[in-house]
């Protein structure tokens, strides 16, 4: 039984104009001390998908379609208490800006202890233990005195570790973390990624990363979820993804990368952008922007076809398939 | 000014007339029942303030036409009512109906007067401000944080109280109305200057406004074609919730008797002068008008909200 | 604490700077001290010797500074109605108006706070569009028609309260007259406290509703939920904490309107406060009481700023009232 199973997950949010779906048909599993990143251009629908495995969307938004399970438990047929405790307990998030991630009235200390003392009967002198503990496994320079502080008083990067002290409090099984780089200076979000790595490894914990950056993804997951307008269009390891995708979308995000240039060359893009979720094409949505575009492509949504050990959901992927499968016959 | 200058004018955003029937507006208005009966009734107000001495039967300023004995009498639909008085009389004998028409009238000019003053002085100190940023932005601003930190109503009252106190009852109840305005109109200025500046700074790094200046155009021109329109729709919200409480801080100064005199009645002087009245039971000289003056109020406030609601602007908190 | 300190007293001295002088020029101008003095039936030598020896033909200079020496002293001047120091006068009528304030901001914290709270956290509900929309009829009525019609429908019509005066006080710390402690004397504040509540009472449920909604929507209150917290302890702790430093900033600001707004409620409520004795002052150009009044309440306005700070610098930890280098 996998860790966490979410299976045709699908969101809207009602707006004034109408409602308008964010996430369709989204199925992906992560299994224990596995880690996972979901890849996309913002407004792929990534975070909506993080947050709504802690059935944490913000309104207008809510899940109205498939089922996520976690250690074979129906999410959606828990009740608010029994989620809460899940929350940062079982599964601890970890939020894109350090900045305004922290509230800034309260001490780390106390934003520490709180969390604890949610999950476990333990007194506030045991927790305040653990806390300065975890603090120190984050690498923060004499925890017994920052413990104290309030969040304005260090840098972006150290709020981060902290962040992650406190993801780690509870010993967590899965580790939501939505672009927990993104928000920090070029020069210490390998550290940082690092860190959470090496936490993510040694403890066993599993990992779902959101990114747009898939060098990250590459260096630090086992597995990839590519996503494209609220869909999943292509996932497998991250291995088989990287070296060889089938999906153009996935081939034009793999050309962007800067490695993928010589020097003094322009960066290569995709051309186009995203269509926002109120008004995607019919058939595949990335067919406005897909240099091998078909006629099918505007007409049909293609379905996944297996590739390797990867999934894509692509026309022309599946009639090379079929090509290759009738001439081997 | 050359022609081609002209000619090259960035066609920038639609004039304020257009921007104000701006259909997102438009629709939620018609949408909006609580919108369209406010904005019915503030019309209806303005229709009675701007027409009441045709609509009035009687006029209130004449004294001529009042006559003592018709004291006290009740409005029609209670006993020992007098039919040429629909909503009764006060305690002068004048005609509720006349007298609270002309008190809307002036209480609405006097609202109206001293937010175009505030309106003013806000704008040209927030333009300035913002524009010309630095120390004049910095004592300006800082002129603003003093001026708010008084409470309006406490300056009106002093200052009111003093202004009265030196030229005596008489002489200050002919230039109240002017004082009125004066007072309300200096007091509140900040909440304007305020909001234009962080339109002002918000806007003047944009690309137009460069371009506007990379073409030569003077400050004052910037300002005025591409700055302002940009704040109208805060300025809008603003004004509505401000003549409210310009309307309400007129009734209260009248109240006390710093405001407009018993002879040249606002609202707030009718309900003041119909105080002492309602233990002996003429309700109606105190009620009649406070119902008029919180309808009138209360739509503003309203309209105000919708406004916000709809056009959402960034107001300056303070 | 020492910079947060002299900031204030500098603050304070420009203060009380303003108010002297505004106060200095209102003695000068308003009203005249010798007729009050000696009546109309002296002749002009007379006159001119009297005002040379009351040094009333001294340089501005000389004048001001000699009204900001009395007044540090004490002494402002002697009532020309009540023929006794201008400062006890309305020192005596002290109580009775800051209990009315105490009051109403009683009322006004113990209300706003949770109806506040409440309507942010279920804006949808019936309960908190009926607070929505009774708050912004609140702010519609102005506080001396809120009082007018208290009276009127709770004295005149039921008789159940009565309409004026402070009723029965008892003393306490010496001086002191108080209300809070007999059952006559809260009867007679409940009135007077309630109508000058009725306005600031909405604003501040307005004010909390927003900046509360916009607290819920923040990144740390999410955060808080996605740690598996207790709605509870994030609502109260986490939220209002935050939203409460707007309010405060705007509670400090609002108590000088609150004071301004005592004068009317006195006013109707024939209140024995500072601002009735105010409003008389005025009505008999007792200039003394009237540059009292503007003392003691631009007093009570720089330690009540004083103190609203205080608060602040409490609740938000980025303000370091020590005034220490991070």
């Amino acid at each position: 039984m996998a860790l966490l199973e979410v299976e045709n997950l699908e969101v809207t949010f009602g707006l004034r104009q109408g409602a308008v779906k964010a996430l369709r048909d989204v199925s992906f599993t992560v299994e224990r001390g596995e880690r996972v990143g979901i890849v996309g251009e913002s407004g792929a629908g990534k975070s909506v998908a993080a947050f709504s495995i802690l059935n944490l969307i913000s309104r207008p938004g809510y899940i109205s379609g498939g089922q996520i399970r976690f250690e074979g438990q129906d999410l959606s047929k828990l009740s608010s208490d029994a989620m809460r405790e899940i929350r940062g307990n079982r599964i601890a998030m970890i939020f894109q800006d350090p900045m305004m991630t922290l509230n800034p009235v309260l001490t780390l200390g106390q934003q520490m202890v709180e969390c604890l003392k949610a999950h476990r009967k333990i007194s506030t002198q045991e927790a305040r233990l653990i806390a300065v503990e975890k603090l120190r496994q984050v690498h923060i320079p004499s925890p017994e005195k920052r413990i104290d502080q309030y969040p304005h008083e260090l840098s972006g990067g150290m709020r981060q570790r902290v962040i992650i002290a406190i993801a780690l409090l509870l010993d967590p099984v899965l580790i939501i973390a939505d672009e927990p780089t993104t928000a920090l200076d070029v020069t210490i979000q390998a550290e940082i990624m690092e860190l959470l790595l090496e936490l993510c490894e040694s403890n066993n914990v599993g990992l779902v990363l959101i990114t747009h950056d898939l060098g990250v993804v590459s260096q630090v997951t086992q597995k990839a979820i590519v996503m494209y307008a609220g869909r999943v269009i292509e996932q497998g390891p991250t291995k088989e993804i990287i070296n060889d995708a089938q999906h153009p979308y996935t081939q034009g995000l793999i050309n962007a990368l800067p490695q993928q240039t010589l020097p003094g060359q322009r960066l290569n893009q995709i051309p186009g952008s995203m269509p926002s979720l109120q008004n995607i094409p019919a058939g595949c949505a990335f067919n406005p922007r897909c240099e091998f575009v078909m006629d099918v492509c505007k007409q049909t949504l293609p379905g996944f076809t297996r590739s390797g050990g990867c999934q894509v959901a692509c026309h022309m992927v599946r009639e090379m398939k079929e090509k290759a499968a009738q001439e081997a016959s | 000014m050359t022609t081609p200058v002209e000619v090259l004018d960035i066609p920038t955003r639609p004039s304020a007339w257009a921007r104000f029937k701006d259909t997102h507006l438009f629709h939620s208005f018609t949408r909006d029942k609580v919108a369209m009966v406010s904005f019915g009734l503030f019309v209806l107000y303005a229709l009675a303030a701007l027409f009441a001495p045709l609509i009035a039967p009687y006029n209130p300023y004449d004294p001529a036409s009042i006559d003592i004995m018709n004291s006290e009498l009740p409005p029609i639909w209670q006993e020992g009512a007098d039919p040429a008085f629909l909503l009764g009389t006060d305690a002068q004998g004048r005609d509720m109906l006349s007298t609270m028409l002309y008190g809307t009238r002036i209480s609405l000019m006097i609202g109206i007067c001293a937010v175009m003053l505030q309106m003013f002085l806000g704008v040209l100190i927030g333009l300035s401000a913002g524009y010309f940023g630095g120390r004049v932005d910095s004592f300006l601003m800082r002129m603003a944080d003093i001026q708010l930190s008084f409470s309006t109503m406490m300056v009106a009252i002093v200052v009111l109280a003093v202004f009265q106190a030196a030229f005596g009852a008489e002489l200050y109840a002919d230039l109240a109305i002017f004082m009125l305005i004066l007072v309300i109109g200096i007091a509140e200025w900040p909440q304007y200057a305020r909001t234009v500046r962080a339109s002002v700074l918000a806007e003047k790094h944009k690309e137009y406004v460069d371009a506007a200046r990379v073409m030569g155009f003077g400050s004052g021109r910037i300002m005025w074609r591409h700055i302002l329109p940009n704040t109208l729709s805060p300025l809008l919200v603003i004004s509505t919730v401000q003549v409210a409480n310009a309307i309400i801080s007129e009734a209260s100064l009248s109240f006390l008797g710093l405001g407009m005199p018993v002879s040249q009645p606002s609202l707030g002087s009718l309900i003041s002068s119909g105080f002492e009245y309602i233990f002996s039971g003429a309700w109606w000289i105190t009620v009649l008008p406070g119902i008029v003056l919180v309808v009138l109020v209360l739509v503003m406030n309203l309209l105000g909200d919708w406004l916000r609601d709809v056009l959402n602007p960034k107001l300056y908190k303070g | 604490m020492i910079a947060f300190v002299v900031r204030r007293l500098f603050q304070a001295v420009i203060v009380m700077f303003v108010i002297s002088l505004l106060s200095f020029s209102i003695q000068d101008n308003l009203g005249d001290p010798l007729r009050e003095l000696v009546g109309q039936s002296v002749s002009e030598e007379e006159r001119q010797a009297l005002r040379d020896e009351l040094g009333l033909n001294d340089p501005f200079l000389t004048q001001y500074l000699r009204f900001v020496g009395n007044a540090l002293e004490g002494d402002l001047g002697t009532s020309y109605f009540f023929k006794e120091p201008a400062l006890d006068v309305i020192l005596n009528k002290l109580p009775a108006t800051l209990e009315l304030v105490f009051g109403a901001t009683l009322i006004i914290i113990l209300l706003s706070v949770p109806l506040g709270v409440y309507s942010a956290i279920n804006p949808r509900s019936w309960f908190s569009k009926t607070v929505m929309g009774m708050s912004i009829v609140g702010i519609s009525i102005p506080v001396f028609l809120t009082a007018i019609m208290a009276i009127y429908l709770f004295s005149v019509e039921l008789n159940w309260l009565p309409s004026y005066g402070r009723g029965e006080t008892v003393p306490v710390f010496g001086s002191w007259e108080t209300g809070f402690l007999t059952k006559d004397g809260l009867l007679h504040l409940l009135l007077p406290c309630a109508s000058l509540a009725s306005i600031m009472l909405p604003l501040f449920i307005r004010l909390i509703r927003s900046e509360m909604m916009e607290v819920l929507e923040s990144e740390y209150v999410k955060y808080a939920w996605a740690k598996g917290l207790s709605p509870l302890r994030i609502w109260f702790l986490h939220a209002l904490k935050n939203t409460m430093l707007p309010v405060i900033t705007v509670g400090g600001v609002q108590i000088g309107t609150m004071v301004a707004y005592t004068i009317l409620t006195e006013t109707v409520f024939q209140w024995p406060g500072m601002g009735f004795l105010f409003l008389e002052a005025v009505n008999r150009v007792d200039t003394p009481l009237i540059v009292a009044y503007l003392i003691v309440v631009g007093a009570i306005f720089v330690i009540t700023n004083t103190l609203v700070d205080l608060i602040y610098g409490l609740v938000n930890p980025t303000v370091k009232l020590a005034g220490k280098k991070s």
